[in-house]
């Protein structure tokens, strides 16, 4: 088809529709809106899915974590003298892994305990973790008064502590806690830091449990050892229950992302190796990112199936006018058929008004698409302000993760909704433009 | 002389769907050639023409006559290359036209016929200018419309007297203008025959002497023409009159004879 032809069969649609303007923009609206809600939901689900990839690079995307899992109750647990239950990572594990891999730049031992903290008559159910200097760059933790601990802490099996936000401010609400001593069980440690407030990390996949870091207690994992050991006691109903676990995670770090997958594979089978029972789990952050993806593309089919929908409805609508269109021109088809207009020209012409139809539709429906961000801002403006004024101080998880979100608009998505409003014109002018060819010229032309 | 277009015993018979049970079925053979509308093996048929041969020689102008039902408009419609017989033939510029498909006969219509309708059949939306030029539309290979075809439909324009009104639109015309917009446009593309379908219908008798004096002189320039009228005025001014009856033509006769046999006027009856 020559330019010229294409040009002349446009500026024909153009013609057409120009004679009903109303009816022609009411008709293009439900492009408009079809293309608009596709953008849209879309621009939404990307966001929602950065907030989440922003969560797990928050973990570290070229960390492995290794964590003690106690087996399921009535398996051969393995018992030492003194019938407590042994499980878990063990230091020789920790070694083994930092001494063979040479991949991992970097292992971090931790021990962590639920502890009740106290200063002076205030207390708080904290977790008590026993860890290493290296700790606080790994998980992302800055630190806000005082210093984290050191290497020198580790050696002198200080008891010292730092402080995680929230703990600081349910023990000290005015006090300075730097230098105050805090009691855990029977044994007071200094605090010597307080970190900043750090958002908790979301249970991705369901392999790992969501990490809030605001209620911890971070003293040297020598420390931990010395003052209350491996061995834990735990009271049960007649007597009690002991429980003997070395180290509850080791985090390792990886020189290069591209290595994660293949070192967590041998980190695996060097840890399964010593261990007669399955009391360890291992989890790849990069693992969860994958996932985390493969979830972004379901969810992103979902929305924009939804929104496709609306697409739909809208071409129903144009065929709906086009049919009713090809009534009213009967004749008009009649008298072109007669001066020698095949019945592919008049599939053409009707073709083509429905395709200037939903191409103009979806020219305008990316248009409002791209002011989504806005949009989107403006509605939760008014819906955080709603929320704050009827009920201050009762933000929800759900809403803040909603305050938090920003849509971020595919580039992708654009060509995609423009060619589906278009596909859809074709699909829904086909059946109206057909049965317009396939009118009887002489009947077409006896039309009133 | 050259024939512009032969029509060889051609019938034409529409089919009306099943019959009802109160019609009466399978009657017999004869019955069937003398009732225009009959049963057969279940079914309405309606034989609109059974069995016409008619030659047109070039620059003929003939007046197509008959009361309706009589099979004229049928016999048009099969000129105009909108219809195909159901048997016969039909040889159009010395080409069989009769078994062709949609696609050659709109090509055919495009090329060698221009239609003049009673009812004009413009386009409203368009202007009298985009209207002469929608037959430039279809040609085949849809070339673009340059400045020669631009030119040759401001031609028509003027040679039909409306080089004044390009930009008017079809209700901004009367009755005469329309149709002499609708002459320029079945001459655009020069074809082979004219075919006017009571040409003067909606029209008053001056305006239609106007138009009437225009097909006369295309006419005069070589053109054929072919109409179809009920009126035997009109008619006259046709050399030719042919009249039909019950799908076959009844009386063929030169309008000279008519018009010194009958006082000017020929009976269709």
């Amino acid at each position: 088809m020559s330019i010229s032809r294409l040009v002349r069969i446009v500026q024909l649609g153009l013609k057409s529709l120009m004679l009903h303007k109303l009816r022609s923009g009411l008709t293009m609206l439900g492009i408009v809106f079809g293309v608009f809600s596709v953008i849209a939901m879309l621009a939404i689900g990307e966001g929602a899915s950065a907030q989440a990839q922003k969560q797990i690079v928050a973990l570290g995307a070229t960390n492995i974590i290794i964590r003690s899992v106690k087996p399921v109750e009535g398996s051969s647990t393995d018992q030492n003298a003194a019938g407590s239950a042994r499980y878990g990572l063990t230091r020789t594990d920790f070694k083994r892994l930092q001494k063979t891999i040479s991949t991992i730049t970097n292992a971090i031992p931790v021990r962590e305990l639920p502890r009740e903290a106290r200063y002076l008559k205030k207390a708080m159910n904290c977790r008590l973790v026993g860890c290493t200097a290296d700790y606080q760059d790994v998980n992302h933790l800055k630190i806000n008064k005082g210093r984290f601990i050191s290497d020198a802490d580790q050696d002198t099996r200080a008891n010292v502590v730092v402080l995680a936000h929230e703990v600081a401010m349910e023990l000290f609400p005015v006090e300075e806690p730097l230098g105050k001593a805090i009691q855990i069980d029977s044994i007071f440690y200094t605090v010597i830091g307080v970190t900043n407030e750090r958002t908790a990390s979301a249970g991705i996949g369901g392999s790992l449990a969501a990490q809030d870091y605001n209620k911890d207690l971070y003293v040297p994992i020598n420390t931990f050892r010395s003052r209350i050991g491996d061995e834990i006691f735990i009271p049960k109903q007649r007597g009690m229950d002991s429980e003997y676990l070395e180290l509850s995670q080791i985090t390792l770090t990886v020189r290069e992302a591209k290595d994660v997958l293949r070192t967590a594979d041998v980190v695996r089978g060097t840890i399964e190796r010593f261990h007669t029972q399955k009391d360890f789990a291992v989890v790849v952050p990069l693992e969860l990112l994958k996932q985390a993806d493969q979830l972004r593309q379901i969810f992103n089919i979902v929305l924009g199936s939804i929104a496709a929908i609306s697409l739909v409805v809208g071409g129903i609508g144009i065929m709906n006018i086009m049919l009713a269109t090809v009534t009213e021109r009967t004749r008009e088809i009649g008298i072109r058929r007669a001066l020698g207009a095949k019945q592919r020209d008049i599939i053409e012409q009707f073709l083509t008004e429905t395709v200037v139809l939903s191409g103009t539709g979806g020219f305008l429906g990316i248009g409002l698409g791209l002011l989504t961000p806005i949009t989107f801002r403006t509605i939760r403006w008014f819906t955080l302000n709603f929320i704050l004024d009827t009920r201050p101080g009762q933000l929800s998880e759900t809403s803040r993760m909603f305050s938090e979100m920003e849509p971020a608009v595919a580039i992708w998505s654009l060509p995609l909704a423009f060619g589906i409003s278009v596909g859809i014109g074709i699909i829904f002018g086909l059946y109206p433009a057909r049965a317009a060819a396939r009118l009887d010229p002489i009947e077409a032309l006896r039309h009133v | 002389m050259k024939l512009a277009a032969r029509v060889e015993n051609v019938t034409k018979t529409y089919d009306l769907g099943p019959a009802l049970l109160e019609q009466p079925l399978g009657g017999s053979k004869q019955d069937l050639n003398y009732a225009p509308m009959n049963a057969d093996h279940g079914r309405i048929l309606v034989r609109a023409l059974r069995g016409v041969s008619l030659d047109f020689p070039e620059g003929d102008f003939v007046a197509i006559m008959g009361a309706s039902g009589s099979g004229k408009s049928t016999l048009l419609n099969l000129l105009g290359g909108l219809d195909r017989p159901s048997t016969g033939k039909y040889i159009l510029d010395g080409i069989d036209v009769s078994q062709m498909s949609d696609a050659e006969l709109s090509h055919v219509r495009n090329q060698k016929l221009g239609f003049i309708f009673q009812s004009y059949n413009l386009i409203p939306q368009y202007t009298v200018l985009e209207n002469i030029e929608v037959p430039l539309h279809y040609r085949l290979g849809y070339p673009a419309i340059g400045p020669k075809e631009q030119a040759r439909c401001l031609a028509m324009a003027q040679k039909v007297g409306l080089g004044e009104r390009l930009d008017h639109r079809p209700f901004q015309l009367s009755g005469g203008q329309q149709q002499r917009v609708a002459i320029a446009r079945a001459l655009v593309n020069d074809p082979e025959i004219i075919l006017a379908d009571e040409p003067t219908g909606n029209l008053d008798s001056s305006t239609s002497n106007e138009i009437m004096e225009m097909l006369k002189s295309l006419n005069q320039e070589g053109r054929t023409i072919i109409m179809v009228t009920h009126e035997p005025d009109i008619a006259n001014w046709a050399r030719r009159q042919i009249v039909m009856r019950d799908g076959v033509v009844f009386k063929e006769v030169l309008t000279e004879e008519v018009l010194a046999r009958h006082g000017g006027v020929l009976s269709v009856h």
